[in-house]
Order: structure tokens, then C-alpha cells, then sequence
């Protein structure tokens, strides 16, 4: 078992990464930290994707020398993936970022417990 | 009728277009404008739902025109275009009753930006329901999650803004969780496309090694979505995000958003992974017990509530539990009564979500329990309103909710597991149950006046007639999918035979 982790060591890794960002996700109590969590994760979603695209000694899909032969050439899909992927991670940080400087000009504390108990207290209910 | 094709395409990419549109425009003429766009788009998915009835095929769209295992496609069938005919009337009347909340609830310079959202959830809408390929099912996901993270925000007290932060906290882990799925599933298959992808699963499935790699990724991918539609344990960000935000985004999103989740996760069942391989992996059990906890703790939670929304939230928890036990239970019955049941569901707690801040106007703007004390007797058409939701709730005949639970009966006979039946039944039994005792505590609650507050003046007062019209088409809506229920599932039956 643990040789074919060996052989897929790209993907064991990515993982790993994708373990580290979700847990940091789901258990930190700090904003920032939780936001670096997620970004870890999509990362490793990220290399999984590149890796399994990649094929040693192949080269990219674009036809410089005539040769259109498929088996010379890696899959293009998961770098186009990845890219996508990357866009709406980026989006995602920046709304996350935005609202985690709302929620600190408000409150003046990134950890979310304490942002709990302040807005409970404040009872803006309607 | 070769026009038809590119309707669907057409749905999302002007909604992507009517959102820019409407950074620019005013607050009262994007408002006037998003109001007349989605009357334009239900005629549109109107007849798309025509078109598919009456020939009985499916409208594919390729992008680009390539061919099928490279490109990327969009389709409609019946049962897509059924329920965005459905999601378009629940816009539009979320949108009529609640224009004057959005107007007091939101700084004047963002209305507009407010308009713009709903017009990019539209789209991602609309692109989750035609979309035939699990990566722009990913994307359009995403969009999804942020359009509606927008719509919590644009109410700028903390609250909201907490809500929105974990209702985004959660939403992320759902769709890094689904990512990973669709990323595995890919790697499995080497499609993203979902019938050459059933295919291909269905060829793997045979090798029992493949089998168990296929069901870890269904497995993942069936977390995610379920962590973003709120199905028990991941319930919890749903009464703060429905009860603090503006009433259209609520009942947008308890409604219709995180429906559109269930939606694409029927979908993938259906039509990526093909039902006869999904029913042997053990994930069936899992949502069926997950489902049936979720009804219980839903609505046990629902009556510790001391906020009329934050029970409506939660009840809209255990509604998520009922349709996952329809998934569980399995087999086209099953998937029929969970279906129905995000159809009653919509057009019932949109309904209540509409109708709880009328109550609370005549109550000194508060949402508590002990406030709203014979609030019906001087809102009698919000009162109203309330009662035709909780009647059809709790499951009384005549209304889409008790249709909906003879469905997820019947589907538990259909089952042919013993146990299942039991299951099903004693659940269904306990929830109605519940849900019986805090929506009857509730309408007693509003209908009763022990301290003679109620006096004749103060009751023309609240009477608006124009803002009943929506209400009477959710209601008329409710009894028609009571009444004449039989149009619905024939509907959805064929529909979902076109999917498989």
C-alpha cells in the first residue's frame, strides 16, 4: 500500500494539503487563518489536478513542429481546469477578505467566537 | 422550432448580462428592470417546458458547437424546465413582496447592486439546472455561493454579516468537498461530460477495487453538496442567515438556492454515476439515516425557538432532511417524492418567509414570539397567509405538503425493504407530529389576543390589497400542487425517465 503512495507521491501530497486546508477551515477560530485554510485546500485540489494532467516526456498541445500524433502531447483539460479553478478562488479570498475587514472595523477582533458573543449582546434584533 | 435550442443558453448568458446592466442603472429602474427580465425568462422557460412536454425530447445545447465527449454542454429536459418555470415564479413573487423590505432595508446607493445579485443568481440558477458537465456545474456552483453571500450582506448590520460569514465558511468546505469529487471522478473516468462518463462507470463498476474508488469520490462529492444544502449535522448556519437577511433573499434562499444544490447532486446520481450503480454503493443508507435525523433534530429545534423566522429556518432544515430520506429511500419513487417535496417546499416557505415580516411590522418590528401576540388579528391578510403555509406544512390535506408526505410514503411501500417502511413511516409520523406542535403553538399565538390589544382602527391600518397578490399566488400555487398534485408527478416522472 504504502509503495503505491510512493509512486503517486503528487497526489498523496495533494491530499495531505487538501486535509491541512479543510481542517484548518472547519477548526480555526481566527478569520485570517481560516481564509489561508481554505486557500491551502483549493491548492492541493489544485496539484492533484496539474499532476494527474502532467505525462513525463509528453509536450504541451500546441503544434509548432507538424505533429499531430496525440500520444506526443499531454491533456490540455485539467491546466484549463486548474486556471479556472484558480479564478474562483481568487474571487472567493477577496469577498472572504472583504468581509473579515467588515466584521473587524465592527467588532475590532478577528476571532469568531468573540465576534459571536459581541453580536449577540448588541441585539440589534428586530 | 431549431430557435428553441439556444433558449437555455439564452436564460444564462442575458442574466449574466441583465446583472451588469443593472451595476449601472438606477435603484428604481433596475428594480423595474430585473422585475420585467424575469417575467421575459419565465415566458422563456415556459416554453422550453412546452417544447420538451410536447416532443418529448430533450433540448441539448453544445458549446461551441463540438461534439459530445470533448465539449461542453447544456440540456434541458422536462424536469429542468418544469422546475425553472417554478423558480422564476418563485422570484418574481419573492421580488413583489419584498421590494419594500430591500427599499427600507438597504443604503439607497446599493439597491441597485442588490438588483444586480439576483440577476447573477438567476444565471447560475439557470446554469446549474441545464448543465450537462460536472466542472461548469463546479463553476456555476460557485457563483451560486457568492451571489447569495451578497444577498445576506447587502443588510449591513453585524448580524448579517456574521451569518454571511459562516454561511460562507460552510459553503466553502462544501465546494472544496465537491471539487475534490468532481477532481477524482475525472480522474476515474477521463470525462467531465456526464453521459459518456455514466459509460464509463457503469463499465468500471464491474471491478469491485474501481467500485470502491468510485464510491470514496461519490462519497466526497455527495459531503460537499450536502454540507451546502444544509442537510443534519451541517444545518446550523441556516437560521442565522435566513432569519437576519432581507425577506426576498430569505426566501430565495431557503427556497430556491439551496434546492439547486439537492438538484445538481440528483442529477450527478442520475445521470454521471447512472442509478443502478449509485443504489449498490452504501451512500443510500447514509442520506436516508442522515435525513431522518435531520427531520427529527430540525423540527425539535424549530420548537426552541424564540424568533418566528429562526423557526422557520429550522423548519426549513427538516425539510432538507425530508428530501434527503426521498433520496434514500431510493428507486424512481423515491426521487419522485423528493422532487415533489422541493417543489411543496418552495412554494410553502417562500410563502412563510414573506408573510413573517408583515407580522412583525404590526409588532413593533420584532420578530419574537411574545411581540407577535395577536399579530394576525391586526395583519388578517399576513395572518392568513401564515395559517395557508403552516396548514400545508404540517401536512393537511388539500395542500402541497401533505401530498408530499403521501409521496414519501408510497415511495417507503415501493421501497420493498421492510425496515426502510418502518423507518419511514415512524419518521414521518414524528415529524408531522412536531411540526403539528410548534406551527399550531404559533398560529395561536397570532390568532389569540388575551390582553385586548386588537381594535378596529388599527387593523384598516395594515390593510394593503396589492401586496396580497403574491400571496394568493403562492397560496393558489400550493393548492394546485395539492389538488391536482397527479399533473406534477406525471410531469416529473417523465422527466426523470428522460434523465436516465
Amino acid at each position: 500500500m504504502f509503495e503505491n503512495l510512493l509512486i503517486n507521491y503528487e497526489e498523496a501530497a495533494a491530499i495531505i494539503l487538501f486535509g491541512i486546508g479543510f481542517t484548518m477551515l472547519l477548526f480555526h477560530q481566527n478569520l485570517i487563518k481560516k481564509l489561508i485554510g481554505m486557500n491551502i485546500m483549493d491548492t492541493g485540489v489544485f496539484l492533484f489536478l496539474a499532476s494527474m494532467g502532467y505525462i513525463e516526456g509528453r509536450k504541451p498541445p500546441i503544434i509548432v513542429d507538424g505533429v499531430t500524433d496525440p500520444a506526443r502531447y499531454i491533456n490540455p483539460v485539467p491546466a484549463g481546469l486548474v486556471l479556472t479553478g484558480i479564478v474562483v478562488s481568487v474571487s472567493v479570498t477577496a469577498i472572504m477578505l472583504s468581509l473579515t475587514i467588515r466584521l473587524y472595523k465592527r467588532y475590532h477582533t478577528l476571532n469568531l467566537d468573540e465576534i459571536y458573543t459581541l453580536s449577540v449582546h448588541s441585539m440589534e434584533d428586530r | 422550432m431549431d430557435i428553441i435550442r439556444n433558449f437555455p443558453m439564452m436564460t444564462v448568458i442575458l442574466s449574466l448580462f441583465s446583472g451588469s446592466l443593472c451595476f449601472v442603472l438606477k435603484g428604481r429602474t433596475a428594480r423595474y428592470y430585473t422585475l420585467f427580465y424575469e417575467v421575459f425568462l419565465l415566458i422563456v422557460c415556459s416554453a422550453i417546458l412546452w417544447y420538451t412536454v410536447t416532443t418529448g425530447t430533450a433540448v441539448t445545447y453544445p458549446m461551441g458547437e463540438f461534439p459530445a465527449p470533448w465539449g461542453n454542454e447544456l440540456r434541458a429536459g422536462i424536469l429542468e424546465a418544469l422546475l425553472a418555470v417554478l423558480f422564476m415564479v418563485i422570484m418574481i413573487v419573492s421580488l413583489l413582496a419584498g421590494y419594500r423590505y430591500i427599499d427600507t432595508d438597504l443604503d439607497e446607493s446599493k439597491v441597485n447592486l442588490y438588483y444586480a445579485i439576483l440577476n447573477l443568481m438567476t444565471a447560475s440558477l439557470m446554469a446549474i439546472l441545464w448543465t450537462n458537465d460536472l466542472f461548469s456545474g463546479y463553476v456555476f456552483l460557485e457563483i451560486l455561493t457568492l451571489t447569495s453571500c451578497g444577498s445576506l450582506i447587502v443588510r449591513e448590520i453585524g448580524r448579517t454579516t456574521l451569518a454571511a460569514v459562516r454561511y460562507m465558511i460552510l459553503n466553502l468546505l462544501g465546494s472544496g468537498l465537491f471539487l475534490l469529487g468532481v477532481v477524482l471522478l475525472y480522474d476515474l473516468t477521463g470525462h467531465l461530460l456526464m453521459v459518456p462518463m455514466q459509460e464509463t462507470i457503469a463499465e468500471m463498476a464491474q471491478d469491485p477495487r474501481m467500485f470502491m474508488a468510485l464510491t470514496l469520490s461519490t462519497g466526497v462529492l455527495t459531503i460537499g453538496l450536502s454540507i451546502k444544502s444544509g442537510l443534519f449535522p451541517f444545518h446550523f448556519w441556516m437560521p442565522d442567515s435566513y432569519s437576519w437577511s432581507t425577506p426576498t433573499s430569505a426566501s430565495i434562499l431557503s427556497s430556491l438556492v439551496s434546492k439547486a444544490y439537492i438538484l445538481l447532486l440528483i442529477k450527478i446520481y442520475y445521470r454521471a454515476i447512472g442509478l443502478d450503480v449509485f443504489e449498490q454503493m452504501p451512500i443510500r443508507e447514509i442520506l436516508l439515516v442522515l435525513g431522518i435525523a435531520g427531520m427529527i433534530v430540525g423540527s425539535l429545534q424549530a420548537m426552541h425557538a424564540d424568533n418566528i423566522n429562526r423557526m422557520v429556518a429550522f423548519s426549513s432544515a427538516a425539510q432538507v432532511g425530508y428530501i434527503f430520506m426521498g433520496m434514500g429511500i431510493g428507486g424512481i419513487a423515491g426521487y419522485t417524492a423528493a422532487i415533489f417535496h422541493i417543489m411543496a417546499h418552495a412554494v410553502t416557505k417562500s410563502m412563510l418567509f414573506l408573510t413573517t415580516p408583515r407580522l412583525a411590522e404590526v409588532s413593533d418590528n420584532s420578530l419574537l414570539f411574545k411581540k407577535l401576540e395577536a399579530s394576525a388579528l391586526r395583519n388578517r391578510d399576513a395572518g392568513l397567509a401564515f395559517l395557508v403555509g403552516s396548514l400545508s406544512m404540517i401536512g393537511i390535506p388539500l395542500f402541497a405538503g401533505f401530498t408530499s408526505k403521501l409521496q414519501f410514503a408510497l415511495a417507503g411501500v415501493e421501497s420493498g425493504s421492510h425496515v426502510k417502511l418502518v423507518a419511514v413511516m415512524l419518521a414521518l409520523a414524528a415529524s408531522s407530529l412536531l411540526n403539528a406542535v410548534y406551527f399550531m403553538r404559533t398560529l395561536i399565538r397570532i390568532y389569540s389576543d388575551p390582553r385586548g390589544t386588537v381594535s378596529k382602527a388599527n387593523i384598516r391600518q395594515h390593510h394593503r390589497p396589492l401586496y396580497n397578490i403574491p400571496m394568493v399566488v403562492l397560496g393558489g400555487l400550493n393548492l394546485f400542487l395539492g389538488l391536482f398534485s397527479w399533473v406534477a408527478i406525471n410531469l416529473i416522472t417523465q422527466g426523470l425517465k428522460m434523465f436516465g
